[in-house]
């Protein structure tokens, strides 16, 4: 988990309240107390893994073949591809975007920081409606910036945008300002160029933050519903995401083809977070 | 990244460069919306705004919230600091699995959030029927609810505090260990603090989430009108009702309660330090 | 450390007092007296027409003493949530399968409709909704098939109500059903136009109202809603158009059944059907006052003249093989990308 960094500055210098640089386990990491991972599972259990297991079941009890049938419908399968490309190529928009403005935020200062920095939650916090409305409204037919994006796949992508904004942002913010200077710093003073400091001490640091704030936005577009339908258009195998589908199949009482898309959904972002895991494992013992 | 060529700290040039791209990203991205959202509830002045906020239902709508986003947030902050020292410190067979499993929550579209909570908690449901008879009511009252926000908020503090964690590494705690403080003290002296800016960033994400969150929580609040419909539910009705001046003064509402939260938490932070 | 202890203490506590409030406010509101509280479940377009007349039923000598909850919702939603146990003792959709639903769960009587009524409590048509002055003169189904023109109907796969459109203009172009592929052909063209399929109706005409769009195609009732609410729009009744038909029915498992058919009968009164009217939808019972402003199109036809709701939903809306998919379908393909 932990990276090893520079092998030249080891050093003690613990500037207290140092959480500082990563340290190599000393100890073999102790078993849980049968309590803590106990009622950890109870609670994940309670409400995630039975209600899951029950949509995975529902989706199930018609056999393999027609869950295969429910995902392959053309229309079903056009909104699963749209879905998981456009989460994609957001996710990793959102990994780049997210780590300079959380770099931007902690490292460089200008008038206005602060109320920038405030507003980065937004978007979770306003209702879908309002997000896709006030999207529609800046980047639709009438756009008063001239840009029109409305009922196209790219106003699919700007409205996941919009959502996910957060998520890279918020969770390489705090590593970053713990990240401990010092060692820059010394890197900088032994000679290392600026893009070798970065790729050797900041990055690594960085990257446990930056792969969990992307999975997190793309899983989280995977799913999105409200905030797409006004900008996207809604169009079937044009601009409808997936979860538009599902919720389609549920009104039109096919609860179990429902289940099925969403499992297929399910098991696309348990994939890609496996894989994310394994590769940043693989990223940090390449040190 | 931007490549950098000075040799103490990055060079003015790539600084201003990485400020303007930000800057610009966010511009179009975030500020314009939210300027565009400030506009349409204060075009009229500030009358209006409070006019639509002080309904009774408004009023109503901000007590389901509150209560429903302050369990949620709880819960998941007890559960995520839990989780993630989990995680992080220790060992356990299925760790992998469970650390893949926490981001899952995020992964399902809001109607099948719904769907799911229904299927297990429903009164026609047995162990949701058994839960009725003796009393207790989940789905299309607040605790549906608060399932609902925890699910759809679930990964949000695990993923802040995770980061820092393994960051900071455990060689104070250990040393507190050795110096023979308990875990709880451990805990609450070395690890809370080292966690804590994290921590208050994943609170106010899982805040503004649960804030927001509409599609679940709409299908097991039942929507009953002045009971249980919260603030997101509320502006979805006033817009459905070509009120868009009350949608667009809830909807601000919500803006503020989360920017005010940041803040307050920002300020207990800092007060902390 | 103190300090935020004693934060997370004193949030606790005012979540708990919170949580006292609300329960204290539900308990009062529901005691005292033989009150009788009813549960309403309807979709989300009669809310407004519902508010005044639970305030009308209750001045009367049968309503004196009941309150109500309410809840609104997309039709389809509503009905899934009471069958999956939410409380109704009054329910009241936009399209019959949504009772049908019900019906199959075990929750209304399976004679909910054998009133003269037939179970339905207001009737609608679909119109042709435009901007003020209907500027690009479209008045009848051809209109919207001209090129250019641009149509806003809500997505039929997830807006129950939105299938009332489709059918409208399905039935008008195939003389009610008849000749099929001309019927067929038009919703190709039709849906062509359609740059936007929002998931519920009244979303549909947010859109339209918000500026997108030539011409919306909505029911009677919700065109003259949003002229009631102050919107720019003007609609005109087709010649030949479907006749929409909203059921209302008594939970069998209501607690109160007595006095939720006593409101099922005040909604039916001429007294309760004036305010329907007053809210733009037609009555179901004859003799209501003010019920001659709504225009009587020549070729009106009902659901049950394009086979019923049974035959319609597969044949038009099935997921894998519906006509309504295919169209989108290969709209969709040609022009993808």
């Amino acid at each position: 988990m932990t990276s090893k960094i520079l092998e030249t500055d080891s050093t003690g210098l613990g500037t207290p309240p140092g959480p500082v640089r990563p340290v190599a386990r000393r100890r073999p990491p102790g078993a849980p107390t049968a309590l803590g991972l106990g009622s950890a599972m109870i609670f994940l259990s309670l409400i995630v893994l039975i209600p899951l297991a029950a949509v995975l079941w529902k989706s199930a009890e018609h056999g393999p073949g027609f869950f295969w049938k429910s995902v392959t419908t053309p229309d079903a399968w056009a909104a699963l591809k749209l879905t998981v490309v456009a989460s994609i190529i957001v996710a990793l928009i959102n990994l780049v975007m997210g780590t300079l403005i959380a770099w931007v935020l902690v490292r460089d200062s200008f008038p206005g920081k602060a109320v920038l920095d405030t507003l980065i939650d937004l978007p979770f916090a306003l209702p879908t409606i309002v997000a896709g409305l006030v999207l529609l409204e800046l980047y639709g037919a009438d756009s008063p910036l001239g840009i029109n994006l409305a009922y196209t796949r790219v106003g699919v992508a700007v409205a996941l945008l919009f959502v996910t904004l957060p998520f890279v942002v918020r969770t390489v913010q705090p590593v970053l300002l713990e990240l401990d200077r010092d060692m820059e710093q010394a890197a900088a003073s032994l000679g290392a160029g600026n893009w070798t400091i970065f790729r050797r001490i900041i990055l690594p640091n960085l990257l446990p933050a930056m792969v969990s704030g992307t999975a997190l936005a793309f899983t989280r577009s995977i799913a999105e519903f409200g905030s797409t339908v006004l900008i996207s258009g809604n169009l079937p195998f044009k601009t409808q995401v997936a979860a538009v589908q599902i919720f389609g199949q549920i009104e039109n009482d096919n609860t179990a083809s429902a289940a099925a898309v969403s499992t297929a959904l399910l098991v696309v972002a348990f994939v890609v977070l496996v894989t994310l895991d394994l590769v940043q494992r693989w990223g940090s013992r390449r040190g | 990244m931007a490549e950098r060529s000075g040799v103490t700290g990055p060079s003015v040039v790539s600084k201003y460069v990485l400020r303007v791209v930000v800057l610009a990203y966010l511009l179009f991205l975030l500020v314009l919306p939210v300027v565009l959202i400030g506009w349409k509830t204060f075009q009229h002045g500030l009358g209006p705004f409070f006019d639509a906020l002080t309904t009774h239902e408004a009023l109503h709508a901000f007590q389901v919230t509150f209560i429903v986003a302050l369990w949620a947030v709880a819960l998941n902050t007890v559960f995520g600091v839990g989780t993630a020292i989990l995680l992080v410190r220790h060992r356990f067979p299925g760790k992998r699995i469970l650390n893949a499993v926490i981001d899952l929550p995020l992964a399902v579209s809001p109607v099948v959030v719904g769907l799911a909570l229904i299927l297990v908690y429903g009164r026609f449901s047995s162990f949701g029927g058994w839960l009725e008879d003796h009393g207790i009511k989940i789905i299309f009252s607040t605790p549906g609810m608060v399932l609902a926000t925890v699910f759809v908020a679930l990964p949000l503090v695990v993923r802040a505090v995770v980061p820092v964690l393994e960051e900071m590494g455990d060689e104070q705690e250990q040393a507190a260990q050795t110096l023979g403080a308990g875990r709880w003290q451990t805990f609450r002296r070395i690890t809370v603090p080292g966690i804590r800016s994290a921590l208050a960033y994943g609170i106010v994400l899982c805040l503004a989430r649960a804030l927001g969150e509409y599609g679940a929580v709409a299908v097991v609040s039942g929507r009953l009108v002045g009971q249980t419909q919260t603030l997101t539910l509320y502006v979805e009705e006033r817009f459905q009702n070509f009120e868009q001046p009350a949608a667009f003064a809830a909807a601000t509402a919500l803006a503020l309660i989360a920017i005010v939260s940041l803040l307050v938490i920002k300020l207990l932070q800092r007060k902390a330090d | 450390m103190g300090h935020s202890r004693r934060t997370i203490a004193a949030v606790a506590a005012l979540g708990v007092s919170m949580s006292l409030a609300a329960c204290g406010s539900d308990s009062s509101g529901s005691g005292g007296g033989k009150k009788v509280q009813l549960a309403l479940v309807a979709y989300s377009t009669p809310q407004a027409a519902f508010q005044q007349l639970i305030k009308a039923f209750q001045k009367t000598p049968a309503g004196k003493n009941i309150t109500f909850t309410q809840s609104y919702g997309a039709s389809g939603d509503q009905s899934r949530a009471v069958a999956s146990g939410l409380k109704a003792d009054v329910v009241d959709f936009s399209l019959e399968p949504d009772v049908t639903r019900l019906v199959k769960a075990g929750l209304v009587a399976s004679d909910w409709n054998s009133n003269p009524q037939h179970g339905f409590i207001t009737d609608s048509v679909v119109t042709i909704t435009t901007r003020k002055g209907n500027p690009k003169n479209l008045k009848d189904w051809p209109d919207l098939i001209k090129p250019g023109i641009q149509v806003i109907t809500p997505n039929p796969s997830t807006s129950g109500g939105a299938r009332w459109n489709i059918l409208a203009g399905y039935g008008a172009a195939s003389n009610k059903g008849a000749n099929k592929p001309a019927g067929v052909a038009y919703l190709q063209s039709l849906l062509k136009n359609v740059p936007v399929q929002d998931d519920s109706g009244r979303k549909a005409l947010q859109t339209f109202v918000g500026g997108k769009g030539d011409a919306v195609i909505t029911y009677e009732n919700e065109a003259i809603f949003a002229q009631q609410k102050g919107q720019p729009v003007d609609y005109t009744v087709p010649a030949s158009t479907i006749l929409i038909e909203n059921p209302i029915a008594v939970t069998k498992n209501s607690a109160h059944p007595a006095e939720a058919k006593a409101f099922v009968d005040y909604l039916y009164s001429p007294a309760g059907q004036a305010i329907w009217v007053k809210n733009g939808y037609r009555p179901t019972v004859s003799g209501v006052a003010g019920a001659d402003k709504f225009p009587k199109p020549t070729g009106l036809f009902t659901i049950n003249d394009l086979g019923g709701w049974d035959k319609v939903t597969t044949e038009f809306f099935d997921p894998q093989k519906g006509i309504v998919t295919g169209i989108e379908k290969s709209l969709g393909v040609s022009t993808g990308k």
